[in-house]
């Protein structure tokens, strides 16, 4: 695989032009706004949690395809989740995402728990090589974080 | 035409000998920094090899040829900009941006009161917007933009009104994004007729074609060294020896004072007073080595090399790429600089640059601190490319090849 389709995966394209939970939710569901200052990207993230769940998240926002389809398959991997499962995720999407440089040991059977654990997530892990692009992916993770702190 | 030679140019350069992804490097990005020649890096490296003391106060010999190095350079630098007042008005410090901070907190504070006006304009570069923000803190400036129009030049239309009340015209030579070249000398005599002070960022210009202070008739100017093939660290803040009298001091300590006792301190006069501590000696000398390389070559040859570069560079990406491909800047007449915003409709600036990396191509992805301007395009960033008096139409080749595969990839 050459660099670039490592980085690109299908998966991350796929969700790059098909973007899934698009749009706003209206109140109650709370509203969080992320910014990456250094590339322009925007993005606000809208989360309903009812009983311990996140019932429903909607993304709009504008970025590149890396901070998009981040965002997106984030948000297929969240909804409907409990708010610990969430959190679990969360922590091991940054996991990846701090293997700064280097590829992932797939023989490794922590790292490969791990990974097939996290689903399409895992198709992000190409990113983690390219240091300037993990904040591309973690701007949406980033955002949820903070919209969960809040709700 | 002399003997310009851009092909002669590369081979002076040794960060183009660089094969990134195993392709021969492609450098797109010298409106972000140029690449210093070799003359460049062999004058700082002979100054820290034999030469390096500290300037001024020194008796000893280093100590003496370090101080005639960077007095050397300050000469220099006024030469190169045919600076009324000479060497007196040229202030080092360590970028534009510093330079910018010098004016608004020195000059500003002194001169500017509630209600008075500053005129910038909508393609400035934050390092001309933000020090003015600051300043408004603590004075109630009224800090007003000369709009941008559609073709990407200044709306002049309003620029009377503009002006009314206004105490300094601060404004780009030329937009780091658009490639916009100002008509700087006119609106200098405009602003002077409404009794304005007039600055000019001329880190986009000063090293693609000739500047002369006397005829611009201008009141500052700033830039700096690494956008004109010189090393980064040093810059230029430049104005008339009589304002810079009236100019208290910026920074505090060492070397910008004439006295200083317990119960207080005079500053120095001049020049000194700016340039408190040890200052950036091997920088200026690298500076003054470059000011020499851009004399050489002829700063009227090296902009008619980034016209010629560029109006090529446009007509083909909108032959081969027509409607696909937006340059944002003015592609209708020739007298533009050698920067090409791009926006390519469905791929991000951030993912074209990763795929212009692929193939050893260096573009800059992003705002260019010049997020006014983009809100005004109701862009996010743009892929910005630039040339430098090395740039071949070479480069073009292999840009328009990147652009190629990125549209593929991302369909
Ligand atoms: C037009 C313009 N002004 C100011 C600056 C700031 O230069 P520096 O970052 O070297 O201070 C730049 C460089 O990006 C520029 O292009």
């Amino acid at each position: 695989m050459s660099n670039l389709e490592e980085l690109y995966k299908e998966i991350i394209l796929d969700h790059y032009r098909t973007p899934r939970n698009r749009g706003e939710l209206p109140p109650p569901a709370s509203k969080t706004e992320g910014f990456n200052p250094l590339c322009g990207d925007e993005l606000t993230v809208y989360l309903d949690v009812t009983d311990g769940v996140v019932s429903d998240i909607k993304i709009t926002g504008h970025g590149c395809s890396i901070s998009q389809a981040s965002s997106s398959l984030m948000s297929v991997a969240v909804k409907g989740k409990t708010l610990a499962e969430v959190s679990e995720v969360l922590s091991k999407f940054k996991n990846m995402m701090t293997l700064e440089g280097e590829v992932v040991d797939l023989n490794d059977p922590s790292n490969r728990e791990v990974l097939r654990s996290l689903g399409e997530l895992a198709a992000l892990q190409g990113v983690a090589k390219f240091p300037v692009r993990i904040k591309c992916a973690t701007l949406a993770w980033n955002t949820l974080s903070q919209g969960l702190e809040e709700n | 035409m002399s003997s310009f030679n851009a092909v002669r140019v590369r081979a002076d350069i040794p960060a183009l000998t660089r094969h990134i992804n195993g392709r021969p490097i492609t450098y797109l990005d010298s409106g972000a920094s140029s690449l210093p020649p070799r003359s460049v890096i062999e004058a700082m490296d002979e100054y820290y090899r034999l030469r390096h003391a500290n300037v001024h106060r020194g008796v000893y010999q280093t100590a003496n040829e370090a101080t005639d190095a960077y007095e050397g350079a300050r000469a220099a630098v006024a030469q190169f900009l045919n600076a009324p007042g000479g060497a007196e008005g040229v202030v080092f410090t360590k970028n534009c941006t510093e330079a910018f901070n010098l004016l608004a907190k020195s000059w500003g504070v002194a001169n500017l009161k509630d209600g008075d006006v500053v005129l910038l304009s909508e393609m400035e570069h934050h390092a001309n917007i933000v020090p003015w923000f600051q300043l408004r803190e603590s004075i109630a400036l009224d800090i007003r933009f000369i709009p941008v129009t559609d073709d990407y030049e200044l709306d002049l239309s309003n620029i009377q009104e503009l002006l009314q009340g206004v105490k300094l015209l601060s404004l780009t030579a030329m937009s780091n994004v658009l490639g916009t070249i100002n008509p700087v000398k006119d609106l200098a005599a405009l602003a002077h007729a409404h009794g304005a002070l007039v600055a000019i960022d001329a880190s986009q210009s000063v090293g693609h074609m000739p500047t002369n202070l006397v005829d611009l008739d201008i009141d500052f100017m700033m830039f700096s060294g690494h956008k004109m093939l010189g090393p980064t660290g040093i810059g230029v803040f430049w104005t008339r020896p009589e304002i810079l009298a009236t100019m208290p001091p910026f920074l505090g300590g060492g070397g910008m004072i004439a006295d200083v006792r317990t119960d207080g301190y005079t500053p120095a006069t001049g020049f000194t007073r700016f340039e408190a501590g040890t200052p950036m000696i091997a920088e200026a000398v690298g500076l003054h080595a470059a000011i020499r390389y851009l004399e050489g070559l002829g700063l009227d040859n090296v902009h008619a090399h980034d016209q010629s570069l560029t109006v090529d560079a446009i007509s083909r990406i909108n032959h081969q790429f027509s409607g696909r491909v937006r340059i944002i800047g003015p592609t209708a007449h020739a007298q533009r600089g050698g920067v090409l915003s791009l926006d390519v409709e469905g791929v991000h600036p951030h993912d074209i640059a990763q795929v212009l990396d692929e193939i050893g191509v260096c573009v800059r992805p992003g705002h260019h601190c010049a997020k006014p301007l983009m809100r005004r395009f109701g862009l996010a960033a743009t892929a910005r490319a630039s040339f430098g008096p090395y740039s071949l139409t070479l480069d073009t080749d292999v840009l328009l090849e990147g652009l190629q595969r990125a549209i593929t990839f991302f369909g």
